[in-house]
Order: structure tokens, then C-alpha cells, then sequence
């Protein structure tokens, strides 16, 4: 394969994985402290409008990334009050938040819809960026996935090396027993839905404000859903996250160059653009068939509502 | 870890009310223990025990009442403040987290923990070690809590209470799930202890709280009914006052011997839910009219020789004859229309359907049968009188027979249970675990129940870790192990010693 091609596909990809990486991250923080948010698509497409429109507005991406953030964290705000303080079913609640959420993205930016942003020049690391084939791929990227990177670091460390770590583990385990030792089960449901939504909002305004630097309707695409099957497929660590990501985006990009190869092929399209599908969810049902894993790994109370008696 | 307060020389509550929606649970309710002094609080079920003890350790707040600590009123407005207090609980379903470890588990209710942004676990292991080998508390630090035995994670419960600075224990119900030699190793070390701690131990059995409290204070409907010295009254007496009457739970006194086999097990195979060997060539004979107590340590094949039983449960190979016919791997149906009544271990999920009414749930294996069907219509007159007179028979309390089953208490859905098996008439009964978690008087209706079935003819096996109630209601005792029967021997020479020693699995000829 020539050198241009591969780094292509390979930026491409690293591109394409990392909106699913930071919402994927969020949404496993969130499930990992035994809240099921089923928003991530709602939630991604409001954190990308409100990014695009302040970045439109202000010009600086940054404010628009910090919009998306504060907006992600309104929408897991409401879904928090009405899961964790309203004791709603948590499935539903979050099915109607992504519902809700597509629905108010696409009211709020009807007037954005032929608006371009000027794209943003990438961050380019010395050194790094010179190595061949993989510098230029990896190194000469946006800044937000070196976020992405560093994401899944905190993460890790925050879930297994750090004290609120083990108490927000403790209260996706056996809510009950951290009640019983004092710790402020819903207070951390709440952040840890909160951070979920945060993360979301990121995700989403890498996709309209760095990606694809314009406002389409719908232009989340399900990588809500992606996300949230990402985090089950990974048993909930957050290293697999990014393997599942990258192998999403890869794929992605991999059937989207052969489309536009111009390859002669008797290959349908419509079947090619559902091979990353196919092939994630095939390739995560094998690494995470191990029962063990899915045992120590997935939080025992995920979805259940705690309520503390009197 | 928390900074030792300064020690609990006297805590006092006084008038402590406590009211949940329909019920007063705790009602005026005073008592007082000392530096060094076992306090048994004992009550039956829903007598306001365990509300009380929730107050204390601050996860319930009072309506009304004081708490105090050395004179000195208190409130504990969270599980923190009591434990900053030096009060700590164990509670009777385990307060563990599952899918960590020991040494996590303790990690979780400590301070300072972190050293160069790390989570520093060597503290909290090495305050455990301490903890252990001062008060012989064996536990290893790094094992997962769901790999630990129910007597291991109670070890772990008293460790991470201690760890938390406590100087006033709480134990609710300690030994309801041990065996004999844990329980007396238990009460063993909680007697050492008290040199250090004081203790309040809630229990309703009176032999254990005979052996290790100085006091005693007894509960009824959520009000003190008796406060006293432990060596002063005998366990009937104490028993008299936690139920209101006599208690006299009835006896097996006959120990004749029938011949007549009516279910025979042979070398029976079967996994558990685990993929491991539960069953391992298990023999066993159940004869008409008699009562087979099995005895073991839970986990040692008998929820597995249950479902077994009941159709529930593939076997792998053996035999199981019933009544002289070949059943083995046959559907609970065919089970239940050979004659064979099932108390289950679990009564709420596999017993009854919660959300049905007693009037359903009481018809659950028979609607089908002319009495209670027409064609592909219910009768519900016949079944609602058919409720109401189980209800009459067996004591059944409920505000009317069409409430949800599940709103009952444990004692009472037990009655709906065995009210249902024994109204079919079976030939034989495998009961487990029976009377667990239930007061004296459902417990006493229950045995006398069972017994009266054995008059009748009825092979009745019954699976229990509680040893008094196997070696007061059996003709002849068996005892599992690791899947097995160790040994069977007449209820009329068993010792409690000896029963101990097989379910430990230690055979001395």
C-alpha cells in the first residue's frame, strides 16, 4: 500500500473513532456508577448545535467546544432529575432524551443549516508528526483527540487508581452497602450522569465544529447508539473503548474509500456502508465473550433506582 | 482510617418513636448499654429490632427520642456520624460490595487513602492485618468478597466495622447463617471482645443469646416489653415474653420406623449453576411416614438435590425412583402430579408469584384441575372459597385473600406456600429450608403442620442448617457433604456434637 493512502485511512480514522472514544467515555463513567443513560444520541446532537452556533456567533471553536460541554450537561441534567430525583424508569427516560434531544438540535439549527465554519488547523506535535507512515496520521491531528488520549487515561485512572474512583464503582455495585458507609449515593449519580453528559456534548461538537465543520440535521448519525454499544462490548474498560472505536472508524473509512475507489464491484453499496456495523459488533462479541469479565466488570445495579428509606 | 473517638463508656436512647407509613415501628422505646456489656435485643420478626438498630447506626432518623453518648445527647444524621461516634453495624444481609475485594471494601469507608495521586491500598491492608490477628479475625485482603463463604464475608463485615474505629458493635442476626461450629467460634471471639467493645447483639435465638449477653431487652410490636439480666430467666421464659404466650415448638417423639420406600435416590449426578459437580453420586431413601432431616452447611449440594427433585434441575446420571416409578429427568409437572409437594428454598421468586393474589397463588399447580376450571374458564368462586378456607386452616393473615401475595410477610407467604402443597396431598414433601427467617409462632405452625403430615403418611424430607429443628422434628438424620451423604443415622442417638463434626465433613468412626 502506498504511503499516502494508509496515512490517509489511517488519520481518517483516528478522526472518525474520536467523537465515539469521549462520548463512549462519558456514557462508561456514567453506567459504571449504575446509571443507564440511553441519551448519548440526544445529547451528542444538542452538545453539536449549541458548539456550532457559538462558534458561529464568536469564532472561536473553543467557547463552541465549552457550549457543547455546558449544553450535553443540561440535557443529562434533566435526564438525571427525572432518573435519579423523580425515580423515572431509567430506559425510558433516556430513550426520550435522545428522542428529544435529535428533535430540539434540529429546531434550534434550522437557521444554521447553510452556514459553513472555516476549518481549524490542526495541532501539529514536533518530532512525533515526522515519523513515517504513522506521524503524520496521528500527530498532525485536532487538539481534542489528544483529549481523546489523555481521556481515556483519567478515566482508567480516575475508575481504578483513585478513591472516588472505588466509591463511584462501589455505588454501580451495591448501592446499599456504600449508603451504609456514608457515601452520598445519589449526589454521585448525579455527577457521574453529569460528566456522561459533559462528555457527550464534546463528542458532539468535535463533529460540527472540527469534523465536518457545518450544522446538518441528524448529522450525529447514530454515533449515540455506537457509543452506548461500545461501552457494553468493552465490558465497561476503558482501553477496549478505543479499540472498538478505532475499529468503527477504521472500518468506516475503509468501506468509504473502496466506495469511492471506483473499483468495479458487484458488491451493493448499501451493504458496504453496513460493514463497520457488522464487523464492530462481530469483533466485540468475541473479546468480550469472556463470562469472567463481563461478571467483575459490569456494574451489578446498572439501571436499578436506589431509594434510600427514611 | 477514622480517628478513635473517645471511648463509649454508656449509650443511652430514650422515647425513640419511629413511624413508617401504616405502621409504628419503633414505639417509645428506651435502653441503655455499658462499656464491656452484650446487649441482646430480642424480638420476633417485625417487632422493631432492626429499625431501632438503623436508627443507631444512623441511616433511619428518629420522630422523636434522644440518643446519648456519655451523657451527652447526639444526633447522627448519617452512617458517618455514627461511625465518627465509634458505633458500627453489622448488618444481617451483608453490606459488601461483591465485585471488590477485601481490602477495597475496607478502602472505601477510610480516609487518606491517596499517596502521589495513587490509590494507596497498603494502609487500609495493613490496618486489616492488624485488626485480624488482634481480635483472631483470619481474612485475606485480596480476595473478592463473592469468592468468600457466608461465614468468611461475616468475618470480613466484623473486620471492616472495626477498621472503622468501632467501639460499639451492632451485629443483627450474626449467626443466622452459620454452622453450629461457626456460631460457637463466633460467640467465642465476640465474648473476647468485650474486654475492648461493647456489644448489642439482636437475635431470636435464645440459647445463642443465653450463652453470650449480660443483658437482655425484648421487643414486641415496636415496644419494650421486658428488660433485664440474661442469667436471671431461662430461654422459655424469654421465649414467652418475645411471642406473648407459650411457646412450646412441638417434638418428634415417636422415632417408629416404617419400612415402606417411597422415594429412592441413586447415585445421582447433577450440576450447579456453576458448572461444578453439585451432586456427586448421592444416595438417599425417603420412607412413608417418616421425617428425613438433611443436614449440611448451605452450599454443599442441597439446593441442587431440591430442584433435582422437583424437576427443576437436569441430572447427569442416577436414578430417582418415586413411588416405585422411574423419574428421573421428568418435568416439574409430571413431579407434581405423582404427588411430590415442594417448599422451595427462595419462596419469593420460586414459591409464589408475588404480584398474584393468595387466591392464585394458592391454586398455581391445580387451576387446571376440574375443581378450579371449566373448559378454558376459571371458577372463581372456587377458588375464592377454596382461599378462604386455607386461610381458616392455616392461619393465613392477610387483610383479605385477593392482596398481592407478595405484600405478606416472610411468615405468612410460607403459610400460602405449605397451605398449597399440603391441600394437594402428596405423598411426599421436600421442604427446604422451611422455617428460615420466620418468627416462633409461624415457626411452631409450620413444624406442627410437618409433623402432622408424617402421621398421615407422608415422606417428608426436610432440608434445614438449623440443627434444633432437624433434630426436633426427624426420625432419622442425614448429613450432606460436598454432594454426598456422609452418613445417616437415627434422630434418636444423634448429638448435636456429632452432627457438627459430619457437616464439617470430619467422619470418625
Amino acid at each position: 500500500m502506498d504511503q499516502s493512502l494508509f496515512t490517509s485511512i489511517l488519520f481518517a480514522t483516528v478522526v472518525a473513532g474520536t467523537p465515539l472514544i469521549i462520548t463512549a467515555l462519558g456514557e462508561l463513567v456514567t453506567e459504571k456508577s449504575g446509571v443507564l443513560n440511553l441519551g448519548p444520541e440526544g445529547m451528542m446532537s444538542v452538545g453539536a448545535v449549541a458548539a456550532f452556533a457559538v462558534t458561529h456567533h464568536t469564532g472561536n471553536p473553543w467557547l463552541g467546544i465549552l457550549a457543547g460541554m455546558v449544553a450535553g450537561m443540561l440535557m443529562s441534567l434533566l435526564f438525571a432529575f427525572m432518573a435519579l430525583t423523580l425515580m423515572a424508569n431509567q430506559v425510558a427516560s433516556g430513550l426520550a432524551l435522545s428522542i428529544f434531544g435529535v428533535g430540539l438540535s434540529a429546531f434550534i439549527g434550522k437557521s444554521y443549516e447553510s452556514v459553513a465554519l472555516p476549518s481549524i488547523v490542526p495541532m501539529r506535535i514536533p518530532l512525533l508528526a515526522d515519523i513515517p507512515y504513522i506521524g503524520p496520521a496521528l500527530f498532525q491531528q485536532q487538539a481534542l483527540v489528544y483529549f481523546s488520549w489523555i481521556l481515556i487515561g483519567l478515566v482508567a485512572w480516575f475508575l481504578y487508581k483513585s478513591k472516588v474512583g472505588l466509591i463511584l464503582r462501589a455505588v454501580g455495585e451495591s448501592p446499599v452497602s456504600a449508603h451504609e458507609i456514608g457515601h452520598p449515593v445519589i449526589l454521585i449519580r448525579y455527577l457521574a450522569t453529569l460528566f456522561g453528559g459533559a462528555m457527550a456534548g464534546v463528542g458532539g461538537a468535535f463533529l460540527s465544529v472540527f469534523y465536518t465543520p457545518m450544522w446538518v440535521e441528524g448529522m450525529v448519525a447514530g454515533r449515540g447508539w455506537i457509543s452506548l454499544a461500545l461501552v457494553v462490548f468493552a465490558t465497561w474498560r476503558p482501553m477496549r473503548v478505543m479499540i472498538g472505536a478505532y475499529l468503527f472508524g477504521g472500518a468506516m473509512i475503509t468501506q468509504m474509500f473502496v466506495q469511492g475507489s471506483g473499483l468495479k464491484l458487484s458488491i451493493p453499496a448499501q451493504f458496504l456502508s453496513s460493514l463497520p456495523y457488522v464487523a464492530t459488533i462481530v469483533v466485540l462479541v468475541l473479546i468480550s465473550r469472556n463470562l469472567k469479565t463481563i461478571r467483575l466488570n459490569s456494574p451489578a445495579s446498572l439501571g436499578q433506582p436506589f431509594l434510600p428509606d427514611a | 482510617m477514622q480517628a478513635a473517638s473517645e471511648p463509649i463508656q454508656e449509650l443511652k436512647l430514650v422515647g425513640i418513636c419511629k413511624r413508617f407509613p401504616g405502621i409504628l415501628a419503633c414505639d417509645n422505646v428506651s435502653l441503655e448499654v455499658k462499656r464491656g456489656e452484650v446487649l441482646a435485643l430480642v424480638g420476633e420478626n417485625g417487632a422493631g429490632k432492626s429499625t431501632l438498630m438503623n436508627i443507631l447506626a444512623g441511616l433511619y432518623q428518629p420522630d422523636s427520642g434522644t440518643i446519648s453518648l456519655n451523657g451527652e445527647a447526639v444526633h447522627f444524621k448519617t452512617p458517618n456520624a455514627a461511625f465518627a461516634h465509634g458505633i458500627g453495624m453489622v448488618h444481617q444481609n451483608f453490606m459488601l460490595v461483591p465485585n471488590l475485594t477485601v481490602v477495597e471494601n475496607v478502602a472505601l469507608g477510610s480516609k487518606n487513602l491517596h499517596r502521589f495521586m495513587n490509590l494507596d491500598l497498603n494502609g487500609a491492608r495493613r490496618r486489616i492485618k492488624e485488626i485480624s490477628e488482634h481480635h483472631e479475625l483470619p481474612v485475606n485482603p485480596d480476595a473478592y468478597i463473592w469468592q468468600l463463604s457466608v461465614g468468611e464475608q461475616q468475618r470480613v463485615e466484623l473486620v471492616k466495622t472495626l477498621c472503622f474505629g468501632a467501639q460499639l458493635l451492632i451485629l443483627d442476626e450474626p449467626t443466622s447463617a452459620l454452622t453450629p461450629q461457626e456460631t460457637d467460634d463466633l460467640l467465642a471471639r465476640l465474648k473476647r471482645m468485650t474486654a475492648e467493645l461493647s456489644i448489642i447483639f439482636i437475635s431470636h435465638k435464645l440459647n445463642e443469646v443465653k450463652a453470650l449477653s449480660d443483658r437482655v431487652t425484648i421487643l414486641r410490636h415496636g415496644a419494650v416489653v421486658f428488660n433485664g439480666t440474661t442469667a436471671d430467666h431461662t430461654p422459655a421464659e424469654l421465649a414467652a415474653l418475645m411471642t406473648g404466650h407459650e411457646v412450646t415448638l412441638p417434638r418428634n417423639e415417636s422415632h417408629d420406623q416404617s419400612t415402606e420406600v417411597i422415594l429412592s435416590v441413586k447415585a445421582l449426578r447433577a450440576r450447579g449453576d456453576r458448572g461444578n459437580l453439585a451432586l456427586d453420586g448421592l444416595d438417599l431413601e425417603l420412607r412413608a411416614g417418616e421425617v428425613l432431616g438433611l443436614a449440611g452447611v448451605s452450599g454443599n449440594g442441597q439446593r441442587e438435590l431440591a430442584d433435582v427433585l422437583a424437576g427443576l434441575r437436569p441430572v447427569e446420571s442416577g436414578t430417582i425412583h418415586f413411588q416405585g416409578k422411574n423419574l428421573t429427568n421428568h418435568s416439574p409437572r409430571r413431579m407434581i402430579e405423582a404427588g411430590l409437594g415442594y417448599i422451595p428454598e427462595d419462596r419469593h421468586h420460586e414459591g409464589i408469584v408475588p404480584s398474584f393474589s393468595v387466591q392464585d397463588n394458592l391454586v398455581l399447580k391445580d387451576y387446571a384441575s376440574p375443581k378450579f376450571s371449566f373448559s378454558c374458564f376459571l371458577k372463581l368462586g372456587e377458588i375464592e372459597r377454596n382461599a378462604e378456607s386455607l386461610r381458616e386452616c392455616f392461619d393465613i393473615r392477610c387483610s383479605s385473600t385477593s392482596v398481592a401475595t407478595g405484600s405478606l410477610s416472610g411468615g405468612n407467604i410460607q403459610k400460602v406456600i405449605l397451605a398449597r402443597e399440603i391441600a394437594r396431598c402428596p405423598k411426599a414433601l421436600v421442604a427446604v429450608y422451611p422455617t428460615r427467617g420466620v418468627d416462633m409462632g409461624a415457626q411452631e405452625f409450620i413444624h406442627t403442620q410437618l409433623l402432622a403430615r408424617r402421621k398421615e403418611g407422608v415422606g417428608v424430607l426436610l432440608i434445614s442448617e438449623e440443627l434444633e429443628e432437624i433434630m426436633n422434628l426427624s426420625d432419622r438424620i442425614a448429613v450432606i457433604y460436598k454432594g454426598r451423604i456422609l452418613k445417616v443415622l437415627p434422630a434418636a442417638i444423634a448429638t448435636r456434637e456429632q452432627l457438627g463434626l459430619l457437616m464439617a465433613g470430619v467422619v470418625n468412626e
